[in-house]
C-alpha cells in the first residue's frame, strides 16, 4: 500500500499541470519608474533560450505586491537592516556605518557579485559570510546565526543598494573550482525521489508541479520575502526546501555545497536585475 | 522583529472631491494571547494593535477596531474625499495603552 502511494505521488509531481495560473506574459516589474530586467535572451552557452526572473512565474497579484515597496512586506525587514546598519555593536563598539559610511555608495553594486572569492580567508563567500567576517573581524561581535532576523534583514538592506543592478559574478579564477562543483551539484540525482535541480528548473520550468508552478530557480531577488513563510528567508532556506521536496537529506546553510550551488546559479542568471528584496509565493 | 514601527503612504497633493487612497502600514508583532511559550508552556500575553483612527483636521475620516485574528504588520487601506487642505493624523492604539502616531500634510486644490 505505502509503495502503491508513493508511486502515485511521483506521477503527481511528474504530471504537467494546466496553465491556470501563468501571470501575463508580457507585465514588466516596474519600480518607482525604474524598469527591472526580468527577461533577457541568453548567451549561447546557456541551457536556457531565455533567461526569467522567478518574478515572471509569479501570479499577477504577487507580481503586484512587489511593484510598490510600500506594499512589499520585505521592506519592512530592509528597514529594520538600516537600523542595524546604524546600531553600534560588538567589544569595539562600532556600528556597520562606522566604516562603510553610507550604505547606499559602499555597498552599491555587492549583491549583483556575490558569493565572491574572500582572498583573506582563501575560500567562496556568500553575502551572509562575509557580514558574519566583518562582525568578528572590524566589530569583534558575535556573528550571527545564518536565518536570524537580524541576518537576513542585513543581506535584504545590503542587497537593496543594488537593486536594478545586472547580476555579474565571477566565475574564474580561484571561483572556478567552486561553480564546477556548483554544477556538479546541480545535475546530480539526490534523495528518495531521486531528482536533480535540473529536472524541475531546466526541463520543466513554466510546468506545474501539483500546485506549484515551477521557476528557472533565479536566485536574484533573495533574500526574499515568501508568502508560504510569512517572513524573509535566505537563498540557503530556499534550497533547503527544495531537497526536503525531493526527500533529500539537506547540507546545512552555509555550508560549501549550498555556497558552490548559490554561485552556480547566480551564474545562470547573469544580466538579470537584482530584485532583492523581492517577493515570491 | 523590529522596533514597532507606523509609515504611511499618502498624496501630497488632491483634487477637492476626488477619492485619493491612503496606504498604512505598522510593523507590530500582532501576538494573539493564544500562543504558549515552547519552553514554558505558559500562554504568551496578547498583545495587538486594538484601534487604528485616522483623522483630518480634527474630524474622523476613518477608522477600525482590530481583533487577534489580524496577522502581523497590519496594513489598511482607505479612500477619502477632501474637500479642504489640511494635516491627516494616523494613531494605533496598542493593548499596552501606547499611541503611535504620524501626520501628513495634504493640499487640496
Amino acid at each position: 500500500m505505502r509503495k502503491l502511494l508513493a508511486l502515485g505521488l511521483v506521477g503527481g509531481l511528474l504530471a504537467v499541470g494546466a496553465q491556470g495560473v501563468m501571470a501575463d506574459e508580457n507585465a514588466e516589474l516596474v519600480i518607482d519608474g525604474k524598469t527591472f530586467v526580468t527577461k533577457l535572451k541568453a548567451p549561447a552557452d546557456s541551457p536556457f533560450d531565455e533567461i526569467l526572473s522567478g518574478w515572471r512565474f509569479r501570479t499577477d497579484e504577487t507580481q503586484a505586491l512587489q511593484l510598490d515597496d510600500f506594499e512589499n512586506p520585505a521592506m519592512i525587514s530592509a528597514q529594520y537592516g538600516e537600523e542595524l546598519w546604524n546600531t553600534a555593536d560588538g567589544a569595539d563598539g562600532k556600528s556597520c556605518a562606522d566604516c562603510h559610511g553610507d550604505a547606499s555608495e559602499s555597498m552599491k553594486g555587492l549583491r549583483a557579485q556575490m558569493p565572491k572569492w574572500h582572498e583573506g580567508k582563501k575560500t567562496l563567500f556568500a553575502l551572509e559570510d562575509h557580514i558574519n567576517w566583518s562582525r568578528e573581524e572590524h566589530q569583534k561581535a558575535k556573528p550571527w546565526k545564518w536565518e536570524s532576523q537580524e541576518m537576513v534583514a542585513m543581506t535584504a538592506y545590503i542587497g537593496l543598494q543594488s537593486r536594478g543592478m545586472p547580476v555579474n559574478v565571477k566565475i574564474d579564477g580561484p571561483a572556478q573550482e567552486w561553480w564546477e562543483k556548483g554544477k556538479e551539484l546541480y545535475y546530480t540525482r539526490v534523495g528518495q525521489l531521486d531528482m536533480a535541480c535540473s529536472h524541475c528548473h531546466e526541463n520543466n520550468y513554466g510546468n506545474m508541479v501539483r500546485a506549484d508552478h515551477l521557476s528557472q530557480g533565479q536566485i536574484n531577488g533573495f533574500p526574499v520575502y515568501r508568502l508560504k513563510w510569512q517572513g524573509m528567508g535566505s537563498i540557503h532556506r530556499r534550497f533547503k526546501g527544495c531537497m526536503d521536496n525531493i526527500r533529500a537529506t539537506p547540507y546545512k546553510r552555509g555550508s560549501d555545497e549550498f555556497t558552490a550551488l548559490e554561485l552556480y546559479l547566480a551564474s545562470r542568471g547573469q544580466g538579470l536585475s537584482v530584485e532583492t528584496p523581492a517577493l515570491r509565493n | 522583529m523590529a522596533n514597532i514601527k507606523p509609515r504611511v503612504k499618502v498624496p501630497k497633493k488632491a483634487k477637492a472631491g476626488e477619492a485619493i487612497v491612503i496606504k498604512t502600514l505598522i510593523s507590530h508583532p500582532m501576538e494573539s494571547g493564544q500562543r504558549k511559550d515552547s519552553k514554558t508552556g505558559k500562554l504568551i500575553p496578547r498583545k495587538i494593535i486594538n484601534k487604528f483612527v485616522a483623522t483630518y483636521n480634527g474630524k474622523e475620516a476613518f477608522s477600525m477596531d482590530l481583533l487577534p485574528a489580524i496577522a502581523a504588520n497590519p496594513y489598511i487601506e482607505f479612500s477619502v474625499k477632501l474637500s479642504e487642505s489640511g494635516t491627516m493624523r494616523f494613531e494605533w492604539t496598542d493593548d499596552d495603552g501606547s499611541v503611535y502616531d504620524i501626520e501628513n500634510k495634504i493640499t487640496v486644490a
